[in-house]
């Protein structure tokens, strides 16, 4: 819950957010060393109010407990975390994250990631263990003063703040830990505050969502989600696609692409033409716009999302943010710039630019 | 950043690592004392390469992928790119040469106004958006693989080439609102347009004898920078989509202008 957040009001250039991501599909876990070198070469892309990362596979030991990485205002809030964490929880191992200090990040907040396992006793009839962890995040975000659950999956986690990309990586050791799937971003806040809780990424469990670009339908999207449980407390228009996700995909169990027709929707002139090639897919499209039409997301955005078995990235429906794909070997990546992608692999198999709608799909190998 | 004096007026740049701004002001730099001809060598992503230069005895080789605005506002100069480019190629540039041998990003030649950008590869989304083409100057764009969405949205001027040489099978040719809300300027597109995907403004027609004479001036061209063979580039029969109006908004403006003289 926020409580008189810090605004970072100091005159900045203007530009767009940067994103870049990539998975590697043999599960293979690389550091983060190049996640930082692809992400520092957007660093023209933001403007230091905001820079962060997900990452997946880093702590293999305790794969089996939720990781709840929590952001605290300062350390007094932390026994009112606490009492809501225990209440829900059997906490394994809880400890500081380890951060460094970085002349450029002034005031930062307190960051504590505890390993948990769900009581069986707090569960809701017929709820499953994803579905009180869910509950406990939105517990701790809305009723906690001063403290917010950045992430809050399985083997995975997510680093952010108010710095640059360089900084921050420096700030939270990014380069020590090792993962399949690693997500970054550089953030130029347009028409919400920047401070630490508004960085990017948006987590809920193991989702993970970057966005460039503007949810203009923020309001309507978070009224249907308010609807069953989701709260957003973070200020920013970006939290809803996390929520979205979650509930198309976990409690809906909605198909993968399925998922992604409902947030970036065909226009219905294309349904209707589609309609002629294919009827039964063009009536499942019309059958997903109807039934989740609160929740299509309007406005332009790229977006990268990724879960513990994969990496995802698409557009709006008609392409108004840049995004870019490349692929060497089993590594899939996507970027905001060409260039990007090539820093870190200066000779990609494949390199391609998606159309607008379409999502690129990256997926962890079964058993992998 | 390793600048080396190659002979008179030749100068190569090594731009690894270099930020935009310092390449940037390398560049204007060289040009200040004399130099013709510009070697850029390991370029990524550096944006606004050729912003505002003028001269059209300049050169400027690039090797990598450049970045964003490549050649914005450009007065004269030829650029050439020996690998890809990102979005905004040629925004708003007046004259001038920009050879691409890969593929370019998004809104390449925007509201560009004299000169022209040859891309041998594919282009991305709002490519050549509100072209314009005033007195002497006409811009002409042309493009060697395929197109997304709102190629030519807006066109007032200027000459737009869709090739599509070597499309996949299945993938079209152009995006969907292909010169929506054209209002000047041709767009000669190589095979068939889905008419569906055109704009309401736009009419589609066959190519005369000048329609012909330029393209034979373009594509010679294009095809000599690209090593391409002149006759198979023309092997496929053009189209031509025009403007029907060169004010489509016109009679909205009109109807309320004489409604509001109550008429």
């Amino acid at each position: 819950m926020i409580e008189g957040y810090k605004r970072y009001n100091d005159p900045r250039d203007t530009s767009g957010c940067g994103l870049v991501g990539f998975i590697n599909r043999d599960g293979k876990r690389v550091d983060g060393s190049n996640i930082i070198k692809s992400l520092c070469l957007m660093k023209d892309r933001g403007n230091g109010l905001g820079a962060g990362f997900a990452a997946y596979g880093i702590y293999p030991d305790m794969a089996d407990y939720y990781a709840i990485h929590v952001m605290m205002d300062k350390p007094e809030v932390k026994p009112h975390v606490e009492h809501v964490l225990y209440k829900f929880f059997n906490v394994h191992r809880e400890e500081e994250i380890p951060t460094r200090q970085n002349p450029n990040i002034k005031n930062p907040p307190v960051f504590w990631r505890y390993f948990v396992e769900p009581k069986n006793e707090c569960l809701l009839q017929g709820e499953e263990q994803d579905g009180l962890v869910v509950r406990a995040v939105m517990s701790v975000n809305n009723n906690v003063s001063g403290a917010y659950v950045i992430s809050s999956g399985k083997n995975m986690g997510a680093f952010k703040g108010v710095g640059e990309p360089a900084d921050i990586a420096d700030f939270f050791n990014i380069e020590d830990y090792k993962a399949y799937i690693w997500m970054g971003h550089t953030r130029f806040p347009t028409n919400t505050p920047g401070w630490w809780g508004g960085a990017h990424p948006f987590t809920i469990l193991d989702w993970a969502i970057v966005h460039n670009g503007e949810i203009t339908s923020y309001g309507t999207n978070r009224a249907f989600l308010e609807m069953y449980g989701y709260k957003c407390t973070l200020l920013t228009d970006t939290e809803v696609v996390a929520y979205a996700l979650d509930y198309l995909l976990r409690q809906q169990k909605m198909p993968l692409r399925a998922a992604f027709y409902a947030l970036a929707s065909p226009f219905w002139k294309d349904i209707d033409m589609e309609s002629a090639e294919d009827r039964e897919f063009a009536e499942a499209l019309k059958a997903i716009r109807i039934q989740y039409g609160p929740l299509l997301l309007n406005g332009p955005f790229a977006i990268l999302f990724g879960w513990r078995n994969g990496l995802v990235g698409f557009n709006d429906r008609i392409k108004l943010r840049p995004l870019f794909a490349g692929e060497k070997d089993e590594t899939l990546y996507m970027a905001s710039e060409e260039a990007t992608i090539r820093e870190i692999c200066a000779k990609p198999d494949r390199l391609w630019m998606p159309r607008a709608g379409e999502p690129v799909i990256g997926m962890l190998k079964e058993g992998a | 950043m390793k600048v080396i004096k190659l002979e008179e007026n030749a100068v190569d740049i090594d731009a690894a690592s270099v930020h935009y701004r310092d390449l940037n002001e390398e560049i204007n730099r060289v040009v200040n004392e004399g130099a013709k001809y510009i070697i850029i060598r390991n370029v990524n992503g550096q944006r606004f390469i050729g912003a505002g230069l003028q001269g059209d005895d300049i050169r400027i080789d690039i090797h990598g992928v450049a970045g964003n605005d490549l050649a914005v506002f450009m007065d004269g100069p030829t650029i050439e790119v020996f690998d890809n480019a990102q979005d905004g190629v040629g925004n708003t540039m007046n004259a001038g040469k920009v050879y691409i041998h890969g593929h370019a990003g998004d809104v390449c030649g925007y509201g560009m106004r004299g000169g022209s950008l040859f891309v041998l590869g594919d282009v991305g989304y709002r490519v050549g958006i509100h072209m314009k083409a005033y007195m002497g100057k006409t811009p002409v764009l042309v493009v060697g693989g395929t197109a997304g969405h709102f190629l030519g949205e807006y066109m007032a001027g200027g000459i737009i080439v869709l090739l599509g040489i070597e499309k996949r099978a299945g993938q079209r040719i152009a995006g969907d609102y292909l010169g929506t809300g054209m209002h000047g300027g041709t767009i000669f597109v190589r095979g068939e347009v889905d008419n569906r995907r055109v704009g309401k403004e736009v009419g589609i027609e066959k190519l005369d004898e000048n329609d012909n004479l330029v393209l034979k001036r373009e594509l010679s061209e294009f095809s000599r920078v690209f090593h391409l063979s002149y006759d198979e580039v023309m092997s496929e029969p053009f189209v031509k989509l025009f403007p029907k109006t060169h004010r489509p908004y016109g009679p909205m403006y009109n109807s309320r202008w004489s409604w509001q003289r109550g008429g």
